[in-house]
């Protein structure tokens, strides 16, 4: 499979690492080369340095040829943005969205993007520890 | 009508004003306390402190009975939320979005904003209209023909002076419309119209013939 990473902070680099170990093709983006030593030393895919909101660099990042596209930076309409650039202009086959904000998420869930809200997740976790 | 103005910098604040001496009901949202105090100690209680882009925000603004939705901010991608939000989530009429990076004027309008304004675009081609060599001026855009409207002017040193525009090789999606010269009354060019020199010719055209446009009404 070949993924398109944009944004390399924890999330972003531990997913790039996993799917890397698993044989996968990874592209990380992000807009600082200073990221990009939160992956392991023997990652095999690429680190590109970029804006994923800019369709050039989200081209020479392969999103023609990507099965996904995973947008996992720290701005929630940073991510939606890319996403939507991803599904609806390079019709990426599987895109999905961090929306850390949970009332953006339900929205853009309606609007047809796979979005995940972190913040009602790890709630509903700590509730559950909580509980039990 | 009532506009809801997502931004309240420098380009928030003069739309508002001037919004507001049109006698529309207008409110800003803006993030930052200090400017939202500003506009209220000058302008009244119209500025509410908060997120455009956070529906719990666009709720408390009463953003159902809004006729339009204007996001200035300075990030593309919060005038592009603050904009889907508004339009999905509230039925917004209508809703504007100012575009910093003109690539991403298309994107917005593929995503469903209803206008999209580039703040570059504009100042470069007020420039560009100040340049006196460049000869291809944008005067207008009819966004939903895909058609511009502009003026060519011929510099004394093109090849064309002296021809009818009949020989002329025009693309086929570029029409002459008007004519001005500095004496006598703007005409219609017709195919046997004689190009002269300082001529302003105002045509139009499809973005792409644009540069064929040029070389054929300037000569090689």
């Amino acid at each position: 499979m070949k993924v398109v990473i944009m944004g390399c902070g924890r999330v972003g680099a531990q997913l790039a690492a996993w799917l890397d170990s698993d044989g996968d093709q990874v592209t990380v983006l992000d807009i600082n080369t200073y990221s990009f030593r939160r992956l392991p030393p023997d990652f095999n895919g690429t680190a590109l340095v970029g804006n994923g909101l800019d369709e050039e660099v989200l081209k020479k990042a392969g999103i023609e040829q990507a099965d996904a596209f995973v947008a996992v930076t720290q701005g929630d309409n940073r991510n939606v943005m890319a996403c939507q650039i991803a599904q609806h202009i390079f019709n990426v086959p599987r895109v999905i969205c961090r929306i850390y904000d949970p009332l953006r998420r339900d929205l853009y869930s309606t609007l047809g993007i796979e979005a995940i809200s972190p913040t009602t997740i790890f709630a509903q976790i700590l509730k559950e520890k909580l509980k039990s | 009508m009532y506009i809801i103005v997502v931004g309240g910098g420098r380009v928030g604040y003069y739309l508002t004003k001037a919004l507001l001496d049109e006698g529309h009901e207008i409110l800003i949202i803006e993030k930052e306390a200090p400017i939202c105090e500003n506009i209220v100690a000058e302008m009244g209680s119209i500025c509410v402190r908060g997120d455009g882009c956070e529906t719990a925000t666009l709720t408390e603004v009463g953003t159902g009975r809004a006729d339009m939705l204007v996001a200035v901010t300075g990030d593309d991608e919060d005038n592009l939320v603050a904009c889907q939000i508004a339009k999905h989530k509230f039925n917004v009429p209508r809703t504007i979005a100012r575009v910093r990076n003109p690539k991403n004027e298309a994107i917005f309008k593929k995503l469903g904003i209803d206008v999209t304004v580039s703040s570059t675009n504009i100042i470069l081609e007020h420039i560009e209209e100040e340049v006196p060599t460049h000869t291809l001026t944008h005067l207008f855009t009819i966004r939903d023909k895909g058609l511009e409207i502009v003026e060519v002017k011929i510099p004394p040193e093109s090849t064309t002076i002296g021809k009818p525009v009949k020989e002329l090789s025009l693309p086929a999606e570029s029409k002459l419309s008007l004519l001005l010269r500095k004496e006598g009354k703007p005409v219609v060019p017709t195919a046997n119209t004689i190009l002269q020199a300082e001529d302003q010719i105002i045509a139009v055209t499809t973005p792409e013939s644009e540069e064929a446009l040029r070389t054929a009404l300037r000569g090689g």
